[in-house]
C-alpha cells in the first residue's frame, strides 16, 4: 500500500532515474547523479531541488503581526514588505516547536488594515506547528494552510540568477538575500521569487501552484542547459547546509534544545516584547549555557554520525553528535553536536565514539565552507 | 542489478568467493547502490581471526556508515590494496565494480560447512527484489 504523498513533480524524477525515498510523508528524492557531483553542480555552477514537502501558512488579519510576533523569536515588525526572516517557533519549555521562514506579503491581498504573513515550516512538523499556533491564535488574524497546493523548488547556485533571468522581466540581481518579488516568470504569473535557501551558494526559491510547477521546473531546466543545470536530491540538501552550519530541525534542533543553546541567539530578540518561551530564555541567559552546539572537524577517516557520544579526553561523556557527513567541499569528515560549554571554543579537542573507536576532533568555527574569493 | 551465480551471498548483502579454503569478500552492487558514493573503508582486523556475523570493517559511504560483517568464519589475510588508504585509497571502485576489482578482503575459511548456510544468487535476488 502506498500512503506516501507525491509532488507534482515525482514523476519527473522518476523518470530522470532519482533514487526515492520517505521523507515527511512524502516520496522525494535523495539524489540524482550522486550527492558530490549535485553539491558540487549547487556549488559552483546550478542545481534545482523540488521541496513541495515544505508546509507553507498563510496568517493574514487585522492583528496577524501579533500573532507572529507571539509565537516566534525573531522581530517581525522589522520586515518590510518583500522581506523575510528566519526564525523559530520556541516551545515554551525551553524547547523548539519548529524553524521557518516568515515572510511579510504584499498587502495587495489584504483588506484595510490587515496585513499578511507568509510562514514556511519544515515538511516533518506541519500538523504541530498548525495545531500550536491555532492554539496561541487569541487575535483577529486567521491562518490557512495552502500547504497541499503549493509547491516549490530552489534554484540554488552562483549560475541560477544568470539561468532564471532568461525567464523574466524583473531584475533578479536587484533582489537582494532575504527578499522576495511576486511576479511572472516562465510565463507563470503569482510566482513568488524569494532570494533565499539552504546551500549557502545563493539563488532563489520559487513558490507557485502545484498544477504550474511542472512547467516551471522545465522552463527552468531548458534555460538552464547551456549552463549544465542539475537536478539535486535531499541528500545533496544536507551536505550543502551542513558545510555552512545550518541547522536542521530534528537532528540539531529540536524540542528540548533551546535557541540560545544552538546558536540561534541572533533570531531570538528578547527585547522585542512578550513572546512564547522568552522569560525563559531571559533566565538561560543570565544563568549562562551549560552547552553549545558546535561545529568540528575529524581527525580521521570515519565520519561522525547523528546520536554518537562526545567524549572528553579522559573518557568522560560532555556531549552528542546532531549531524555529520564528509563534506563534498573539504573532502573531510564534518559534523556538528552539543558540547559542555568548556569545550565549546573554537580549537577545543573533543572525542567521538564511532562504535569501538574513538575519533580525535576538533572544535571550530562554521561555516565549514567559505567561498573563495 | 547483477547476482552472479558464482557467489554465495548474505542478507547483510556481503558476497563470498570461494576457491578451496580461501574466500574472497565483497559487498552486493545492491548494497553499494544504496549506500551511495563510498569515501573510505576501514579494515583493521588482518591477520586476526573473526567468526562468522561478526564485523571486520566499516564502510564510510556520504550519507550513513556501514558495518561489513563476516559471511563465514576465517582469518582475514589481505585487505584489497586498491580500497586500502595506506596503498592508494580509491573505495569509489566499490561503486565501480562491487563484484570484481571492488573486492575487501580475503580470508582463511575455517569450516567450509558453513558456506550452507549461505544464499545462492537465485535466493539473493528473491531477497533485494
Amino acid at each position: 500500500m502506498d500512503t506516501l504523498k507525491h509532488t507534482p513533480l515525482t514523476t519527473i524524477h522518476q523518470s530522470l532515474g532519482a533514487r526515492m525515498a520517505p521523507f515527511a510523508g512524502y516520496l522525494m528524492p535523495i539524489s540524482y547523479a550522486g550527492i558530490r557531483e549535485e553539491h558540487m553542480a549547487v556549488r559552483n555552477g546550478v542545481g534545482v531541488f523540488d521541496v513541495t514537502h515544505m508546509g507553507e501558512f498563510i496568517v493574514r488579519g487585522r492583528q496577524a503581526l501579533d500573532l507572529v510576533q507571539a509565537v516566534t523569536s525573531n522581530d517581525a515588525s522589522k520586515l518590510a514588505i518583500g522581506q523575510a526572516q528566519y526564525s523559530c517557533l520556541p516551545n515554551g519549555e525551553g524547547g523548539i516547536v519548529d524553524d521557518l521562514l516568515v515572510y511579510r506579503l504584499p498587502e495587495e491581498m489584504c483588506s484595510e488594515g490587515e496585513q499578511a504573513f507568509l510562514l514556511v515550516v519544515n515538511a516533518s512538523n506541519l500538523a504541530k506547528d498548525w495545531e500550536w499556533i491555532n492554539r496561541h491564535n487569541q487575535y483577529d488574524t486567521r491562518l490557512i494552510d495552502i500547504s497541499d497546493e503549493t509547491g516549490l523548488i530552489a534554484v540554488q547556485g552562483p549560475k541560477a540568477v544568470q539561468v532564471l533571468q532568461r525567464l523574466t522581466d524583473i531584475d533578479l540581481a536587484a533582489i537582494p538575500y532575504y527578499h522576495f518579488v511576486k511576479g511572472t516568470i516562465a510565463g507563470i504569473d503569482n510566482v513568488l521569487i524569494s532570494a533565499t535557501g539552504y546551500t549557502g551558494s545563493g539563488g532563489f526559491e520559487l513558490y507557485t501552484e502545484n498544477d504550474k510547477l511542472p512547467a516551471l521546473w522545465e522552463a527552468v531546466f531548458q534555460a538552464g542547459e547551456p549552463d549544465d543545470i542539475q537536478p539535486a536530491g535531499l541528500g545533496a540538501r544536507d551536505t550543502l547546509r551542513l558545510e555552512m552550519g545550518y541547522c536542521l530541525y530534528g537532528n540539531d534542533i529540536n524540542d528540548t534544545t533551546s535557541p540560545l543553546e544552538a546558536g540561534l541567539g541572533w533570531i531570538t530578540k528578547l527585547k522585542k516584547g512578550p513572546f512564547i518561551g522568552r522569560d525563559l530564555m531571559v533566565a538561560q541567559k543570565e544563568a549562562g549555557l551549560t552547552r553549545k552546539l558546535v561545529g568540528f572537524t575529524v581527525k580521521d577517516r570515519r565520519v561522525p554520525r547523528h546520536d554518537y557520544v562526545i567524549e572528553s579526553e579522559s573518557g568522560e561523556t560532555i556531549g552528542i553528535v546532531t549531524s555529520g557527513t564528509q563534506s563534498p567541499n573539504l573532502d573531510i569528515p564534518i559534523g556538528m553536536g552539543y558540547v559542555a560549554s568548556p569545550y565549546a571554543a573554537a580549537g577545543s579537542t573533543i572525542y567521538v565514539v564511532a562504535g569501538s573507536k574513538r575519533l580525535e576532533a576538533e572544535v571550530c568555527p562554521m561555516p565549514f565552507y567559505r567561498k573563495e574569493s | 542489478m547483477q547476482y552472479p551465480d558464482n557467489l554465495k551471498y548474505t542478507k547483510e548483502h556481503e558476497w563470498i568467493l570461494v576457491d578451496g579454503s580461501v574466500g574472497i569478500i565483497g559487498i552486493t552492487e545492491f548494497a553499494q547502490s544504496e549506500l551511495g558514493e563510498i569515501v573510505y573503508v576501514e579494515v583493521d582486523t588482518v591477520g586476526e581471526s573473526i567468526a562468522r556475523d561478526e564485523v571486520f570493517g566499516t564502510v564510510e559511504a556520504v550519507k550513513t556508515t556501514s558495518d561489513l560483517f563476516m559471511p563465514v568464519s576465517g582469518k582475514v589475510i589481505a585487505f584489497n590494496e586498491e580500497i586500502d588508504e595506506k596503498e592508494g585509497d580509491n573505495p569509489a571502485v566499490i561503486n565501480e565494480d562491487p563484484y570484481g576489482k571492488g573486492w575487501i578482503i580475503k580470508v582463511e575459511l575455517s569450516d567450509l560447512s558453513e558456506l550452507d548456510k549461505l544464499m545462492d544468487a537465485a535466493a539473493y535476488k528473491e531477497l533485494v527484489g
